[in-house]
């Protein structure tokens, strides 16, 4: 494609969205010779650079358009449909630019004839109601071919003109050349030369003050004058626009700007590398050129920063045709309000704003309004107002996208929320209006009653979010019901260049930006900010509200520790409050150093994939540092939250599934030694504490060792009959407690915290040894719990729930893992309950079937061949067991796998650690059905 | 006079043949890579680990105001870490990005003829087959020829898959 095409095509560009915008002014009133003056100017400068670049297609419809607005300019009343045919007739222009754009300077295949005949049968109507002859309206197309051959008796004989070889008869309205060139040489601003920048020229020449002498020619200079001034005015709409500065500026390509802009970038890392150095030694002679140096360099980066500068108004420019072609199909009067359009930011989010505006002012016009009888019902006045506002505000851009209709009608989100099942009923009870306002971002949502071409097909308000927050941005809403909403951006000015607080985690150093930190608070140990935690979950208590909080070495994966709950027990630690749109939230982290301002660089492809990270860069001190995503941390720590709940089993998702399917849930198990040297293991879960006793404090008493543990008599048991505590220094044992009760189970020494697969390989006959498993590759002793605990207080698994209701209660207990078997079964047993086990899905369909009676069943989801959720789902397709309770237990416990299992028809979905939850689930379970009975 | 000038052709044609190798050492195995590709050796010191990242991602580190992402030769050749010493680490460029692969020492540059490479044994470790471009027999040792191409390009289609 030739540059003059290219320079054509970009130029053309700008001049038609400057067209629309004055079109829809122009629409408005009517009488403004101003407007229309420069609509004519424009739209005939396109018309005359096609014909002069040999583009038939376009000028044919630039100029049946511009016949079209020349009737008006000579009088012919303004109606909406001729606007409409004028803007269709500009979309087309539009389109056929793209496809010249891409097709690289071939104009495309196409036929017009339709449109310009619409444009020129307007021409005539507007040409008959401007004689206004009675049979205006009846006028047949081709009278209009007359008429103006009538009115310009040169046209039909001139046909043939020297330089453009016009080699066919004049169109209607067309001028030839030779009175082209008459008309120009007797009047300079009439007839615009097809050069924006030239018919500016004139413009300046008639600027100079000199007296008017012919009346015709100073109407004219007037006309010309203002709409130059004016689109100067409007802040850059067009490059070359505003008189004398358009001479000024010149056009440079995007790339030049870009790779100016990553040069700079290089000079200020190394500019930072410099002044560190520096700052090691103290008296250097180059202290005093290097100051010159960063003061230069930041001069310098600020002026290229400037060059990519651009107004929002730019984004803007497409907003008020889209509000008036709206307007028209929804019948509704809108007006739009811009306000600070000169606001200025960079172009690369200048550009990625553009739709998610766009997209939101759709959404104001067609959801946010009310329609014009709505309105007048609710005392407001029947035009409806979308404001769109845009101001700095510490280093951000806010932009607002405020309507004064309805708001959001919180009940129908409501109503829609809990059709989608994104949340419960009672759960959006609790919710305040601001967390419902929040589902509006959630994919797929519309309120939307009906789908209507303009919006409401759910594709919306989630890609607006998600576009916003890949540019470092958030959204807000704000909404009053009856008064109307505002949307609420704020983005950063520039992508290049972020403010950033340098924090370390983990022995790492990372920038969070700041963009999203709200505040740092210190926590201490006794000081008025310390970690507190809820079931494991720590939190923040700040200004009487409860921060949720997380380590970030734990988010990142690199806690080295054994214990990750360890990392957030430390006494000292900084907590930075994140706010990510409205989630607010705290991350603990070891250290926190400066802030700095950074250049960020993409990541290398290989690494794009992590999600917690925006980008990398190089810090003063020439290390390499991760830039955190805010955004990627706000996902992190809602699914972190989520999975809490299985606080034992913190293992990759995917990694416990496929475990799962094989049987061998890895568990954490607690390694120790008693009374013999081979290793026993119990798993973690089971244990209450660890404790170590001084052995004087072991006291003897009713023949059986106690120790006082916490305000009351704990009793010691011993793992083999006979054996006996140490009889010096402190002797090690496991705490098992429950429900006010403990006991102490002796042991030698602890060795070791292990996560393994505990598969019992060799079954045992021994009591109190469940089995022999492979742990840490040894024979391991996994010991029997249930056989202890009774030694302890030979009620202990008596003495729980044991009313009559429960003693009646028969349990099927499916799970394919013995382990569990033969761990859950006495804690069920116990809990008074008859059970009956299985080893997996066909047992117990057999039992069934034989007719056997259980009042629930409490069955595992990851088992072979037949998972939970299908038996499940198979048990409910029966009549029989459609009302029967069924209890998920599951090693797997997230908001997905419990919602699957809500859906397969479980009544409860419980951990498989969690003995009293089961228990629990299994008495809720009976509670309710006898409640519903009753 | 022709036999002179068949000689020169043919060592015109065997010099067109002739491909230098950079090579290199991890876990005691000579590897070679073609020069073209090799844009420097340096230490890498002050790696920043990448949470997350794919284990044999060593992490990223400033090359001469370059972000450079190091790839643990050894970790993605399953072979077990370097006990002691200095790792050395080869520049290469792949896709305008820069990568460094960590290996234990560089040697010396030789210049071996194309023709002379043999296609992987079939029995060769399938993970190690994937990024060797071939194997040339030199005097009493084996040279495996590393594909950066497949090397990098296999890493990147991973965490494609993964997600």
């Amino acid at each position: 494609m030739d540059d003059l095409l290219r320079e054509f095509i970009t130029e053309t560009n700008e001049s038609l969205d400057v067209v629309d915008v004055e079109l829809v002014k122009f629409e408005q009133e009517p009488n403004n010779a101003t407007i229309l003056d420069n609509i004519f100017r424009l739209v005939h400068t396109i018309k005359g650079t096609c014909g002069f670049l040999g583009l038939p297609r376009l000028e044919g419809i630039a100029h049946a358009a511009e016949t079209l607005m020349g009737k008006f300019r000579d009088g012919a009343p303004v109606t909406q449909e001729a606007v409409s045919l004028i803007l269709t007739s500009i979309d087309q222009i539009k389109d056929i630019l793209g496809d010249l754009e891409s097709a690289e300077g071939e104009e495309p295949q196409g036929d017009d004839s339709e449109l310009i005949g619409q444009l020129e049968e307007m021409s005539a109507k507007a040409d008959a109601a401007m004689k206004g002859g009675a049979a205006a309206k009846e006028a047949p197309a081709p009278e209009p071919v007359a008429e103006t051959a009538e009115a310009e008796p040169e046209a039909s004989v001139e046909e043939v003109s020297a330089d453009q070889s016009l080699e066919r008869p004049l169109r209607p309205g067309e001028v030839s050349l030779d009175e082209l060139e008459r008309a120009f040489r007797e009047t300079e601003v009439e007839v615009a030369e097809p050069v924006v920048q030239e018919a500016e020229e004139i413009v300046e020449e008639v600027e100079e003050p000199e007296p008017a002498p012919i009346a015709v020619k100073a109407e004219a200079k007037v006309a010309a004058k203002t709409p130059a001034k004016k689109s100067g005015g409007e802040g850059g709409e067009k490059k070359s626009s505003g008189g004398g500065v358009s001479n000024q500026s010149i056009r440079v390509a995007v790339d030049t700007l870009e790779h100016l802009m990553t040069m700079v970038s290089e000079l200020v890392l190394t500019r930072n590398q410099l002044l560190e150095i520096v700052r090691r030694h103290e008296d250097s002679e180059f202290k005093v050129p290097l100051q010159r140096l960063s003061n230069v360099t930041a001069e310098l980066q600020e002026g290229v920063m400037a060059t990519r500068m651009q107004p929002i108004g730019n984004a803007w420019q497409k907003l008020p045709r889209i509000v008036r072609d709206l307007s028209q199909e929804l019948e509704k009067p809108i007006e739009l309000e811009m306000i600070g359009a000169d606001t200025e930011l960079d172009r690369q989010v200048l550009e990625m704003i553009k739709d998610p505006l766009t997209h939101m002012v759709r959404n104001s016009a067609d959801h946010g309004l009310e329609r014009p009888e709505d309105r007048r019902a609710a005392g407001k006045p029947e035009k409806g107002t979308i404001t769109l506002a845009a101001y700095h505000e510490g280093g951000h851009i806010i932009i607002e996208v405020r309507d004064d209709g309805n708001g959001i009608d919180v009940e129908r989100v409501k109503a829609k929320v809990v059709e989608r099942g994104l949340a419960s009923e009672a759960e959006v009870d609790k919710m305040t209006d601001a967390q419902i306002h929040k589902f509006i971002f959630a994919a797929g949502f519309s309120t939307a009653a009906k789908v209507t071409s303009v919006s409401g097909r759910g594709v919306g308000m989630d890609v607006v979010r998600n576009n916003i927050e890949l540019i470092g941005g958030t959204v807000d809403l704000r909404s009053t019901q009856g008064k109307g909403s505002s949307f609420i951006i704020k983005i950063p000015l520039t992508l290049a260049i972020v403010s950033t607080l340098i924090v370390e985690a983990g022995g790492d150093r990372f920038a969070i930006p700041q963009l999203s930190v709200v505040e740092l608070v210190r926590v201490q140990t006794n000081s008025e900010h310390r970690i507190e935690r809820i079931k494991d979950t720590p939190v923040l208590r700040l200004r009487n509200k409860l921060l949720p909080l997380v380590h970030l070495s734990q988010l990142l994966g690199i806690y080295e520790g054994e214990n990750a709950d360890e990392a957030i027990d430390a006494d000292n630690g900084f907590i930075v409050v994140m706010q990510v749109g409205s989630q607010t939230f705290g991350v603990v982290v070891d250290g926190v150093f400066h802030t700095e301002e950074i250049v960020v660089k993409p990541m290398s492809t290989m690494l794009r994939n992590l999600g917690m990270f925006s980008g990398n860069t190089i810090l003063g001190d020439g290390s390499v540092i991760m830039i955190i995503d805010p955004n990627g941390i706000a996902g992190a720590m809602a699914s972190h939250a989520s999975s809490a709940v299985t606080e034992n089993q913190e293992d990759e998702h995917e990694d416990l599934q496929s475990r799962a399917v094989s049987g061998q849930s890895s568990i954490s198990l607690l390694l120790f030694r008693a009374g013999a040297p081979e290793p026993k293991a119990v798993p973690l879960s089971l244990v209450t504490r660890l404790e170590e006793f001084e052995v004087s404090k072991i006291e003897r008493s009713n023949g059986r060792d106690l120790v006082q543990y916490r305000g009351a008599l704990m009793p010691l048991v011993y793992l083999n009959e006979g054996d006996s505590h140490k009889s010096e220094g402190t002797q090690p044992m496991l705490v098992f407690s429950d429900a006010g009760r403990s006991m102490g189970l002796v042991v030698d020494e602890i060795v070791d915290i292990v996560e393994d697969r505990m598969n019992i390989e060799v079954g045992s006959e021994r009591p109190g040894i469940l089995g022999s498993a492979v742990v840490k590759e040894r024979a391991t002793e996994i010991i029997d719990l249930g056989y202890y605990l009774p030694q302890a207080f030979e009620d202990w698994f008596m003495r729980k729930e044991m009313d009559i209701e429960a003693l009646t209660k028969k349990v099927l207990f499916v799970d394919d893992s013995s382990f569990f078997r033969n761990m859950l079964t006495p804690v069920l047993k116990a809990a008074g309950y008859d059970v009956t086990t299985c080893t997996g899905p066909h047992q117990a369909f057999d039992l069934l079937e034989n007719g056997d009676k259980f009042h629930a069943i409490v069955s595992d989801i990851e088992m072979p061949e037949i998972n939970g959720f299908e038996f499940c789902e198979s048990l409910r397709r029966d009549p029989r067991f459609r009302n029967i309770p069924i209890l998920a237990l599951s090693s797997m416990v997230t908001p997905a796998s419990i919602e699957r299992g809500r859906q397969a028809g479980f009544d409860d979905y419980v951990a498989k650690f969690d003995r009293p939850g089961l228990i629990a689930a299994l008495k809720d379970v009976f509670s309710g059905e006898m409640g519903a009975a009753a | 006079m022709s036999v002179l000038e068949h000689k020169l052709n043919a060592e015109q044609k065997s010099a067109s043949d002739m491909i230098q190798y950079v090579t290199v050492v991890i876990g005691g195995q000579l590897f070679g890579l073609p020069i073209s590709q090799v844009h420097d050796v340096f230490v890498p010191e002050s790696v920043t680990r990448v949470p997350m990242s794919a284990p044999e991602v060593q992490g990223v580190l400033n090359l001469r105001g370059r972000i450079v992402t190091a790839i643990n030769m050894r970790r993605r050749l399953h072979l077990p870490p370097l006990k002691e010493g200095q790792m050395m680490a080869v520049g290469i460029e792949y896709k305008q990005e820069s990568y460094g692969l960590v290996i234990d020492t560089v040697g010396e540059v030789l210049t071996l003829s194309s023709a002379s490479a043999e296609p992987n044994p079939s029995n060769l470790d399938r993970r190690w087959a994937e990024i060797s471009g071939g194997v040339h027999r030199l005097d009493g040792r084996l040279m495996v020829i590393l594909d950066v191409d497949r090397l990098l390009g296999s890493m990147f289609t991973e965490p494609m898959a993964a997600a």
